[in-house]
């Protein structure tokens, strides 16, 4: 583990020429430095993930260009833009196909609210009450910057995962879901609105 | 093109069992359409796209309105006899117009350039199912928006190859467009909540915490 290294001795042997690294930071550091997104958009947001991952804004700079378009081979699950009813299942059972472990950056106002499209009938308000989120960009749509940005939080919160002991990452444990129950089409909205164990919105008192 | 009274007078002399009204806009746009009936709506629109000075080849949309039951109120000059004078009275009148469902085509000639027609269909009544004419059979690019109205107004369109639902699920039944739809209450969460949606998220408001009991406690003295 790092924390039974000393800073100090670590540097002056990195100046031997010998490097002292633990598995913990090794695995870490392979694993932030190539994030694999899915690849698929549902609105606007999408084209600004294009223009994220092409050549002006170059999302290679992160390790993260590699969009794949089967989830069996995703880290990350990007979603941009505005999630309908009718396509929520479809996220959530391309969530439940993605391998261990998972990210989401949830992308945009919609993505995290339902956005100007709150009040409608056919759109989710918000993917967060089927699918746990690691990261939400505010924005309409948020500029390639804000994603970039996104993209390093993630990469911080990967290399502070432990992969053991107490404070052990959550996908490595066995009690915690890697998949969650995708929603059914009912006769007025999905059924259920929101995933009871997943979903628990701020409660708000006011008089 | 020719005005719409015309193109009126030509319908009915090619198709003498068709009624026809035009429908008068007194909005700015001033742009009056022509509600066809049921019957002769197939016949009437194979003539509009037919018709060697009309050409209406290309139907550029099609939409629903939704009409519930309104009375109009209207000024008229009425001749009456006040103290055994005959006079002109301003009179109140009431207009009744029942409700009913509408579908609403926007047509356009790509030959000759000339365009919009407005074409209008109404149901009888509001009821789920109500039947109209379907013109799919005429305009192809019709097709996908009877659809759409099927799909949010419960317009029903006898001839259409293809009725089903195409924004909403299969399994869902109700029509998001009417006015009286009642969509699901999922406002739990409304962090800044305003007019009517400040009314449905207070549904979902956690009672204040029940008191401690402190303050019937008087300070000791």
């Amino acid at each position: 583990m790092s924390e039974t290294i000393d800073e100090g001795l670590r540097s002056e042997l990195q100046k031997q020429g010998i490097w002292v690294t633990s598995m913990q930071e090794l695995y870490n550091w392979g694993r932030k430095n190539s994030i694999w997104p899915l690849q698929f958009g549902l609105a606007c947001c999408a084209i600004e993930m294009i223009a994220t991952a092409a050549s002006r804004y170059d999302l290679a700079r992160f390790g993260g260009e590699v969009f794949r378009p089967s989830p069996r081979q995703a880290d990350l699950m990007i979603v941009a833009g505005t999630v309908t009813k009718k396509m929520a299942p479809q996220i959530v059972r391309l969530y439940n196909q993605m391998p261990d472990p998972k990210y989401v950056i949830s992308m945009g106002a919609c993505a995290i609210s339902g956005g100007p499209f709150k009040q409608g009938y056919n759109v989710l308000k918000g993917i967060d009450r089927y699918i746990p989120v690691d990261v939400y960009i505010p924005g309409c749509p948020p500029r390639p910057e804000a994603l970039l940005h996104a993209f390093m939080e993630l990469q911080r919160k990967i290399d502070g995962q432990k992969l053991s002991g107490p404070g052990q990452a959550d996908f490595l444990k066995s009690n915690t879901p890697s998949e969650y129950p995708v929603p059914a089409f009912g006769a007025h909205d999905l059924e259920p609105p929101a995933n009871p164990d997943l979903f628990h919105p701020p409660a708000i008192e006011r008089a | 093109m020719e005005s719409l009274e015309e193109i009126k007078a030509r319908i009915t002399q090619a198709i003498p069992a068709a009624q026809l009204e035009i429908i008068p806009n007194p909005g700015p746009a001033n742009q009056p359409s022509l509600l066809l009936d049921h019957d002769q709506a197939a016949a009437v629109a194979l003539f509009l796209r037919d018709d060697p000075e009309l050409r209406f080849d290309f139907c550029s949309n099609v939409t629903g309105i939704d009409w519930l039951d309104r009375t109009v109120k209207k000024k008229v000059k009425v001749k009456k006899l006040v103290e055994g004078e005959e006079k002109e009275v301003e009179e109140m009148q009431e207009e009744f117009f029942p409700g009913c469902l509408e579908a609403v085509y926007h047509l356009y000639s790509m030959a000759l350039k000339h365009g919009p027609l407005v074409v209008r269909l109404r149901t009888s009544d509001r009821a789920e199912g109500a039947p109209l004419p379907s013109l799919t059979l005429v305009w192809r690019s019709a097709e996908f928006q009877e659809r759409e109205i099927y799909d949010l107004y419960g317009i029903h369109f006898d001839g259409h190859p293809d009725l089903r639902r195409i924004l909403m699920w299969d399994e869902f039944t109700d029509f998001p467009m009417r006015k009286d739809y009642v969509e699901p209450d999922d406002y739990e969460y409304e962090p800044t909540p305003h007019d009517d949606v400040l009314e449905k998220a207070k549904q979902h408001y956690a009672p204040r915490p029940a008191s401690d009991g402190a303050e019937g406690i008087a300070p000791q003295t």
